[in-house]
């Protein structure tokens, strides 16, 4: 993993490779002074956060809905973070845990909430959380719950299930967590680099905040990168910045066949997608996701075909089975791009294929479905000539692929593993 | 009044597309959804009334 800054006004990536502990943390400014309730809630408005986890809600619609809540109510920091290619809600939790923290407390404050938990996916993660709660607790009481890492843990009704004792399965909505979350009292559930952000706007404003990024998507992003043959690059990046810049600080050096966004929710997108502004806005125009903004850039050994049908697979692997469409949606799915890949799809299957992409869509309790669907839509939409030829065998990637007797599946090939070391100490 | 079908519970039994196909829709499979959004129009609600009542697993929940 490489970590890089590509923006002059860096507020979430710390350019030392050790784990900020609390001293370093306060004399970066950390747990300063700064603006608190209805100003903050203001300040968050007017700054325009969107949530980070992928959904790219507006943030303050979140906060007035559970300040308007009747009763207690509880906050949870969401970093289970279940798309496989992303690592920048570990990377946050693992070397940053107090920006973290120091946005969960002004939070938690803001909205009035009684309880908080910090909700993980791994055991590193879990343990640094541990270890800066030590350091400093936090104003309000906080348990770290660590869930399985699976694709749909952090999924909010699944983080609020898993929290709730039971396994981490999302549920059908409405109602939503910050109506019926923890124990059935209003929760509200923020990605943990939603919450990094607070800091900043709180102790700077929603001007400062705007000075980077777009009108839509205001303010910086991490950005997780990962290519064939070079290490995964996480990068903050100001909203609005091309992909291009991405690849070129990542060293790539060739032109790439395409891509995967949004982690596997925003599906495939052709070559021409090197150009596309890195903002909820500009991925959705192009027909994608910003989602947790991580990108996968397909290189020669890469047929996209053949990963479609790999992280096909993977969806199939990784369904939840408590939704009918999803678990016959995601295999027929799957069914039908391996057979493209083994060169005997029919036209027939293709063309179904195609529908389900549009059909399948909102059919599930939660995202897997639809993210599925959107793979399978964007093969055909980015690839079409591609797919063609694959109609009648003619991909030499894909025949070579089918004689080698094994093949790695997708979440292994492309998951990003972050490497950090707890027990070493800042030299400050 | 709005409907909703709960995906986690529906075994595609189809009973609710036969009484009010206009509001649910199934799949290639026979799993039932709720499609092009949650207001049921005043002359079908008798219609989802049955349905949701003919689901013999409750996955169907109206709202007024
Ligand atoms: S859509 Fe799929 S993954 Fe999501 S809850 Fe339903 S079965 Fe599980
Ligand atoms: S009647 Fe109930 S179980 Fe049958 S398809 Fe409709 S919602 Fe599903």
């Amino acid at each position: 993993m490489r970590v890089s800054a590509l923006t002059d006004d860096a507020r979430l990536l710390r350019p030392a490779p050790e784990r900020e502990d609390l001293g370093c943390y306060r004399t970066a400014g950390g747990y300063g002074d700064g603006l608190t309730g209805d100003d903050l809630l203001a300040a968050v408005d007017a700054a325009g956060l969107r949530g980070r986890g992928g959904g790219g809600f507006p943030v303050a619609r979140k906060w007035e809905a559970l300040c308007m809540a009747d009763g207690p109510r509880d906050v949870v920091a969401n970093g289970a973070e279940g798309e496989p290619a992303s690592l920048k809600d570990r990377y946050l939790l693992c070397r940053r845990p107090h920006l973290v923290l120091d946005g969960l407390e002004r939070c938690a404050l803001m909205i009035g909430a009684e309880r908080a938990w910090v909700y993980t996916a791994d055991a590193v993660t879990t343990a640094s959380v541990h270890a800066a709660l030590r350091e400093r607790p936090v104003a309000v009481p906080v348990v770290v719950h660590q869930a399985p890492h699976t694709y749909v843990s952090g999924e909010e009704t699944a983080a609020v299930r898993a929290i709730d004792g039971d396994e981490a399965l999302p549920t059908a909505k409405p109602p939503r967590p910050f109506e019926r979350g923890v124990g059935g009292r209003p929760t509200l559930v923020q990605n943990v680099e939603t919450l990094a952000h607070v800091p900043f706007i709180a102790a700077h404003g929603a001007k400062a905040f705007r000075a980077a990024g777009t009108d839509s998507t205001p303010g910086t992003l991490l950005v997780t990168l990962s290519a064939p043959g070079v290490a995964p690059l996480l990068c903050e990046v100001d909203a609005g910045t091309p992909l291009d810049r991405v690849l070129d600080a990542a060293g790539l050096g060739w032109t790439p066949a395409g891509f995967v966004m949004g982690g596997f929710a925003g599906g495939l997108l052709g070559p021409q997608a090197r150009e596309v502004r890195l903002s909820y806005e500009d991925l959705l125009a192009a027909g994608s996701l910003l989602g947790c903004a991580a990108v996968i850039a397909l290189g020669a050994p890469d047929c996209p075909v053949a990963v479609a049908g790999e992280i096909l697979a993977y969806f199939a692997a990784e369904t939840t089975r408590q939704c009918g469409s999803c678990v016959r949606g995601t295999q027929a799915m799957r069914d039908v791009v391996a057979q493209l890949c083994a060169g005997h799809a029919s036209a027939d299957a293709v063309e179904k294929l195609d529908r389900w992409g549009t059909t399948l869509r909102g059919r599930g309790a939660c995202g897997l479905l639809d993210a599925a669907a959107h793979m399978a839509a964007s093969l055909m939409r980015e690839f079409p000539v591609l797919v063609h030829t694959h109609l009648g065998g003619g991909c030499a990637i894909c025949a070579a692929e089918q004689s080698s007797p094994w093949r790695e599946p997708a979440a292994g090939r492309f998951a990003v593993a972050i490497d950090i070391d707890l027990e070493r100490k800042d030299a400050a | 009044m709005k409907v909703k079908v709960d995906p986690t519970k529906c075994e595609g039994f189809g009973i609710c597309a036969e009484l009010a196909p206009q509001v649910f829709e199934l799949d290639e499979w026979g799993y039932a959804a709720v499609l092009g959004g949650r207001d049921v129009p005043a002359a079908l609600e008798d219609a989802v009334r049955r349905a949701a009542g003919a689901c013999s697993v409750a996955a169907i929940s109206t709202e007024t």
